[in-house]
C-alpha cells in the first residue's frame, strides 16, 4: 500500500531523524543518549522511509549495503579500544582533549567508541530488516 | 601495572574477525586470514605462557581503574596454560576448517564467528572479574550458537534448541549467584571476593550461592544429570565446529569451576562429597552411554562426558595431588578431544558415513593415516607412556588417600570401557573388511595433494603435542605441580591483583 501522506512525510522525516540520531549520539557523554540509541534512530529513519517508498528504494538511497557498515563500525570501536595502547596506557583507557571543543563539549576516545557502536547498529538492525523484508516480498 | 600483553590474544582474533567481516563474500582471503590470525594469537599465547611460567602472576587493569573496581586481566598459570592450549586448538581446526567447511557457510560467515568464540574463550580464561566472566560466557554463548546452526537442517537447529535452552538456564544460575554474591559483598573482583567471602557472618548464604555456581557450571560443563544436551548436539554440526565445541567449550565451564571452588568459594566437606558423587555418576552414564553408540561423533561425545567426570572428580577430592591429575588430564582431554572430532570428520572425507558399522578397511587403504590416528586413539585410551596414562597414576593415588573407593572403581571401569570402546572402534573402522554392498563416494581421494595436507596437518599438530604431553610428562607434571600450588594458595593471586 503506497500512501502518499506517508510518503511526503518521509521525505522530510528522513533528514529530521538522522540529524536527532546524531544529537542523541552526542549527547551520550553526559545525559541520556549514546551511539546505540542514537543508531536504532537512525536505523528507524530508514525503516520508515522504506514503508512509504519500498526496500529495494531505501537501498537506493543507501547507495551501499547495510552490511558494509557492521565492520566498519567494529573496527572504529575497536581502535577506540586500542588507542590508548600507543600512549602506553592499558587497553579501553579514555583518552581525552584538554580543551572543549565549541558546541560538542568535551571530546574523547569515548565518542570514537560511540560512533562505532552507532554504525554497527544502523548496519545490524539495516541489514536484518532488509533481509526479511525482501524474503517476504 | 600496566601489562597490555595479556590482552594481546584475545585482541588478535577480535581483529581478525573484524578484517574478515570486511571480505565477507571472499572466502579464500577469509581462510588465509583465519590461519594468520590463529598464528599470531599462537605466538602471543607462547610469549605469555613462558613470561608467566618464568616470572609471576601478570595482571592488567582495563581502563587504568584500579584493581577492585575496575575490570582486571589476570594472567595466573592456570590462565595461560589454557589460553595456549586453545590458542594450539585453534590453530588446528582453523586449518581443518579451510578445507574441511562448505563454501555455503563461509559465505554466511562462518570464520569471523569463529574468531568470536576463540576470543570469548580467551577473554573467559583471562578476566579476573565474575561478571566480567558472565560476559565472556555469553559471547561464547552466542557465538557457538551462531556456529551450531549455519548450514539450518533439520538436526542442526533440533540440536542447537537444546543446547541454548540448557545453556541460557546455566547463565540464569551463574547471573543469579553474582547477584547475591554482589548483595552479600559488594564487590565483583574473584581476588576481592576471596578476602571478602570468608568474613560474611552468614555462611548459609555463601553455600547456596556456592549451589548456584555449581549448577551454572556443571550444565555448562556437562556434568550429570543435566549433560544430555552434549551428546544430543555435538554431532551435528560439521566436525570443525564440533572439534572446537568438544575440545573447549564445555572445558571453559570446568575452568570456571576450578576458579570458583579454589578462589572464592573454599568447598566444605558436604560440597566435596557433592562433587566426587557428580564426577562418579557422570563418568558410568558417560561411559555407558559410549557402549551403544555406532555413530563416531555420538561415541565421541558420551566419552567427553565421561572423562568431564574425572577432571570434577579431580576438583572434588581437593588434595594437591588430585589437582595435579586434573590439570593433567585436562590438559590431555583438550588435546584428544579436539583431535578426535577432526579425525571423524577426515574419517567421512574419506568414506562418506561416520557410522561405524558401514565403515571398515581403512587401514588397508590408508596405512599412513591409520597409523596418526593409532597414536590419538592410544593417548585417549592411555597406554603408557602415552599422555592418557600419567594423569590417572595420579588421579588413582589421590582416590586412594582420600579414601574415595567408589571414585576409583568408576575411573577404573571408565578405563577398561574407554578401552574396549576404542579397540572396538579401531576394528570395526580399520580392520574390518570394507563393506560391499554400499559403494560411498572418495571425497578425499581427488583433492589436490595441498588441500590433502591441509586435512592431515592440523591432525599431525594435535597428535604430536599429545606426544610430547605424553613423553615430556616431567614438563606437564611440573606445570600441573606449580598449577595445584596456586589452587591451594591464592595469596600470591590476590596479591598480584590487589597488591596487598
Amino acid at each position: 500500500m503506497r500512501s502518499a501522506i506517508l510518503q511526503t512525510a518521509s521525505r522530510y522525516l528522513l533528514p529530521i531523524l538522522l540529524l536527532f540520531s546524531v544529537f542523541l549520539l552526542l549527547r551520550g557523554h553526559y545525559y541520556p543518549g549514546g551511539g546505540f540509541v542514537g543508531g536504532l534512530v537512525a536505523s528507524i529513519a530508514f525503516v520508515l522511509h522504506s514503508f512509504a517508498h519500498g526496500t529495494v528504494n531505501t537501498m537506493k538511497v543507501l547507495r551501499y549495503k547495510p552490511l558494509t557498515l557492521i565492520p566498519i563500525g567494529l573496527g572504529i570501536a575497536s581502535l577506540a579500544m586500542f588507542m590508548p595502547v600507543f600512549f602506553g596506557l592499558p587497553v579501553m583507557t579514555g583518552l581525552w582533549l584538554d580543551e572543549p571543543i565549541p558546541v560538542i563539549g568535551m571530546l574523547g576516545s569515548a565518542l570514537l567508541f560511540d560512533i562505532g557502536v552507532y554504525l554497527v547498529v544502523i548496519g545490524v538492525v539495516l541489514t536484518i530488516l532488509f533481509t526479511i523484508s525482501l524474503h517476504t516480498h | 601495572m600496566i601489562d597490555n600483553q595479556i590482552i594481546a590474544t584475545v585482541v588478535v582474533h577480535l581483529f581478525t574477525a573484524i578484517i574478515q567481516l570486511a571480505f565477507w563474500s571472499k572466502t579464500i582471503t577469509q581462510r588465509i586470514l583465519s590461519i594468520a590470525g590463529c598464528i599470531i594469537g599462537f605466538i602471543f599465547s607462547i610469549i605469555l605462557f613462558t613470561n608467566v611460567f618464568n616470572g609471576s602472576i601478570l595482571t592488567m587493569n582495563a581502563a587504568n581503574w584500579e584493581a577492585p573496581f575496575g575490570i582486571v586481566f589476570v594472567a595466573d598459570l592456570l590462565s595461560s596454560t589454557f589460553v595456549l592450549l586453545t590458542s594450539i586448538a585453534a590453530l588446528a581446526v582453523s586449518i581443518f576448517s579451510a578445507v574441511g567447511i562448505g563454501k555455503a557457510r563461509m559465505h554466511y560467515g562462518y570464520f569471523p564467528m569463529f574468531h568470536f568464540l576463540i576470543m570469548g574463550l580467551n577473554g573467559a580464561f583471562l578476566t579476573g572479574d565474575i561478571f566480567n566472566l558472565y560476559v565472556w560466557f555469553e559471547v561464547i554463548i552466542i557465538a557457538s550458537f551462531v556456529l551450531l546452526t549455519l548450514g539450518g537442517r533439520k538436526a542442526q537447529l533440533e540440536g542447537a534448541v537444546k543446547y541454548m535452552a540448557l545453556n541460557i538456564l546455566a547463565s540464569t544460575f551463574f547471573l543469579t549467584g553474582i547477584g547475591i554474591i554482589y548483595g552479600i559483598t559488594g564487590t565483583l573482583n574473584m581476588a576481592d571476593l576471596s578476602l571478602k567471602i570468608p568474613l560474611v557472618q552468614d555462611q548459609n548464604i555463601v553455600n547456596l550461592t556456592a549451589i548456584f555456581f555449581m549448577i551454572g557450571f556443571g550444565i555448562k560443563s556437562a556434568v550429570f544429570p543435566l549433560y544430555f544436551w552434549l551428546p544430543s548436539s555435538y554431532h551435528t554440526p560439521p566436525s570443525a565446529v564440533a572439534a572446537i565445541f568438544g575440545g573447549l567449550l564445555t572445558k571453559a565451564g570446568l575452568y570456571a569451576l576450578f576458579r570458583v571452588f579454589t578462589l572464592i568459594f573454599i568447598p566444605n566437606e558436604f560440597i566435596k562429597t557433592v562433587l566426587v558423587g557428580l564426577a562418579i555418576m557422570t563418568i558410568l552414564t558417560g561411559v555407558f552411554g559410549a557402549i551403544i553408540r555406532n555413530n563416531m561423533r555420538h561415541l565421541f561425545s558420551y566419552l567427553i562426558v565421561c572423562h568431564i567426570g574425572f577432571i570434577v572428580g579431580g576438583l572434588g577430592l581437593y588434595t594437591k595431588v588430585a589437582f595435579m591429575g586434573a590439570i593433567f588430564y585436562l590438559i590431555h582431554d583438550i588435546m584428544v578431544k579436539t583431535n578426535l572430532f577432526l579425525i571423524s570428520g577426515l574419517i567421512r572425507k574419506l568414506r562418506g558415513t561416520m557410522n561405524m558399522s558401514k565403515l571398515g578397511g581403512l587401514y588397508a587403504e590408508y596405512p599412513k593415516i591409520s597409523l596418526l590416528i593409532a597414536v590419538v586413539l592410544f593417548s585417549l585410551v592411555g597406554i603408557p607412556p602415552l599422555s592418557g596414562f600419567w594423569p590417572k597414576i595420579y588421579l588413582f593415588e589421590a582416590s586412594f588417600a582420600g579414601k574415595s573407593y567408589l571414585f576409583l572403581a568408576s575411573l577404573i571401569i571408565a578405563s577398561f570401557i574407554t578401552l574396549y570402546v576404542i579397540a572396538k572402534l579401531w576394528a570395526e573402522v580399520f580392520w574390518k573388511e570394507a563393506s560391499t554392498d554400499e559403494i560411498v563416494a572418495d571425497s578425499f581421494q581427488p583433492l589436490s595433494r595441498f588441500k590433502k595436507t591441509l586435512l592431515i596437518l592440523p591432525i599431525g599438530i594435535l597428535a604430536c603435542t599429545s606426544l610430547f604431553i605424553g613423553l615430556y610428562a616431567e614438563f606437564i607434571i611440573q606445570v600441573a605441580n606449580r598449577i595445584s600450588n596456586e589452587m591451594l594458595d591464592p595469596s600470591p593471586y590476590i596479591k598480584a591483583v590487589l597488591g596487598k
